[in-house]
């Protein structure tokens, strides 16, 4: 158990190192995801199962839903690549 | 019954996640980043609430065939780290909306231009010139007392 | 020098932590509440589930404070963000695979969130979690057809009287001269669906108001309105 743990932890950390220099705001979110889903699974592994369940609904689904969300009314929706914004914008809209 | 390796893993996991959000938050130089450090921070705090309930040869808290079991782990932290996730996610949705509200206001969420643009805010709203600022050169700065102040107080 | 005194900052929050980490010894921490908790819960809550028996009942009032926090929340990001103007533009609808997808989860969500729910205090589960995915089942549709409009008086309906339910079960324990939202009704037997009293009734509560309260938040982060 305690390499899954190893693997767990180090995947963790490395993703949430991983959300302050990503350059890519979707990126960043993404990590941020990680984060959590692997806080999950540590926490079965910790005998937590409820709170391992409320971790991967609510940290991995829903803020990662508002997160992303929140992203297309700041205007940081760009996937890498778009250089124009203008391109960008029309790729949210339509 | 301890184990010093299982121990350091899951205290410095904990830890690490805390102290890299932490990082995150005062170097941040993006409003979003520092949302998103918030969010990884919190994660390493409910980690270690969990860590410090865990006993390493115990069994989840639930009965099951209605046998109870020997060892069971603390559930208190459990329940308050099951609350405090749900109220994260509460308090991330309220700093986003905020931070939606800045980006309608300033236009930016860089963290130094939009104290740039709130400085000049206020100064315009106190109705001090903005021109004659305090950290200007000294050859620029009037020594008396300049105009805007005597003039632009709030006895006008 | 910004940056420096960060670095102490959080170098020094990283000793702090440690010194506290090296002085719990794992498992072997006091766990005087825990224990006695492990030992009463069955026969005091009759929830196979201690964790909810935790929640709410030992510590119900804080679960009643939790709700109001998300509450706030949820009302002040509401606030803040305002209402979207009647003739801001919509994004176009998604395609047909979507639209057909997003039909059929909804009834499979609805279904898993309500298990989820009512069986929180048999096994690992509960309003919490049940009301996340009600959320995400009734914020599905919404992604995929953007044009609906959000019944937000009927949201804020559930979510009134689920809380007013809530604090209702609590006030009746005061009533019959036991304490606020102390547990009441048979206890059932161990491990049943209908057991553990009113429990899985407060966790119904809180889970269609955690439901009502996300699903009104996500609806109104997702309604874009075009800034200019």
């Amino acid at each position: 158990m305690i390499w899954l743990l190893g693997l767990l932890i180090g995947m963790m950390l490395a993703a949430a190192i991983a959300v302050l220099v990503l350059e890519n705001h979707i990126a960043a979110v993404a990590a941020t995801s990680i984060v959590s889903l692997a806080l999950s699974v540590v926490f079965v592994l910790l005998r937590a199962p409820d709170v391992a369940m409320t971790e991967a609904a609510v940290g991995a689904g829903l803020s990662s839903l508002i997160l992303a969300l929140s992203l297309r009314r700041l205007g940081l929706w760009q996937i890498e690549g778009d250089k124009h914004p203008e391109i960008a914008k029309e790729g949210v809209d339509a | 019954m301890s184990d010093p390796e299982l121990h350091w893993l899951l205290y410095g996991g904990a830890i690490g996640l805390i102290v890299i959000g932490a990082a995150g938050i005062v170097m941040g130089k993006h409003l979003f980043r520092i949302i998103l450090a918030l969010a990884i921070a919190e994660a390493g705090a409910n980690l270690m609430l969990v860590v410090a309930g865990l006993r390493p040869d115990a069994v989840a808290p639930i009965i099951t065939g209605g046998m109870i079991p020997e060892q069971m782990v603390d559930p208190v932290p459990q329940a308050m780290v099951l609350t405090a996730i749900v109220i994260g996610v509460g308090i991330q949705a309220l700093v986003l909306s905020l931070a939606i509200r800045v980006y309608k206001a300033y236009g930016t969420l860089d963290m130094r231009e939009i104290r740039l643009k709130m400085a000049a805010d206020i100064d315009a709203e106190a109705g001090v010139d903005d021109e004659v600022s305090q950290e200007g050169p000294a050859g620029e700065r009037p020594l008396e007392l300049p105009d805007a102040v005597t003039s632009g107080g709030p006895g006008q | 020098m910004r940056n420096l005194t960060s670095l102490l900052f959080a170098a020094g929050l990283a000793f702090f932590l440690l010194v506290i980490a090296a002085r719990f010894d794992l498992g072997a921490a006091p766990m005087l509440v825990g224990d006695a908790i492990l030992q009463e819960a069955p026969a005091e809550t009759g929830a196979a589930n201690i964790v909810t028996s935790v929640v709410l009942g030992y510590r119900g009032i804080d679960t009643l404070g939790e709700i109001a926090i998300l509450f706030t929340a949820s009302l002040a990001a509401g606030l803040v963000l305002g209402r979207r103007r009647p003739e801001a533009s919509r994004d176009a609808d998604s395609g047909a695979v979507l639209q057909i997808s997003a039909q059929l989860l909804f009834p499979l969500l609805l279904v898993v969130g309500f298990y989820i729910i009512l069986h929180g205090h048999l096994t690992p589960g509960g309003g919490f979690q049940g009301g996340v995915i009600l959320a995400a089942a009734f914020f599905v549709p919404l992604l995929a057809r953007p044009g609906t409009s959000v019944n937000h008086t009927g949201l804020s309906l559930v979510e009134g009287l689920a809380g007013a339910g809530f604090i209702l079960i609590g006030l009746l324990a005061l009533f019959q001269g036991k304490a606020f939202l102390q547990p009441l009704l048979d206890k059932g037997t161990l491990g049943m669906l209908v057991s553990a009293g009113t429990l899985p009734l407060l966790y119904l509560a809180v889970g269609l108001k955690v439901g009502a309260e996300l699903a009104g938040l996500l609806a109104n982060l997702a309604d874009s309105e075009v800034d200019p």
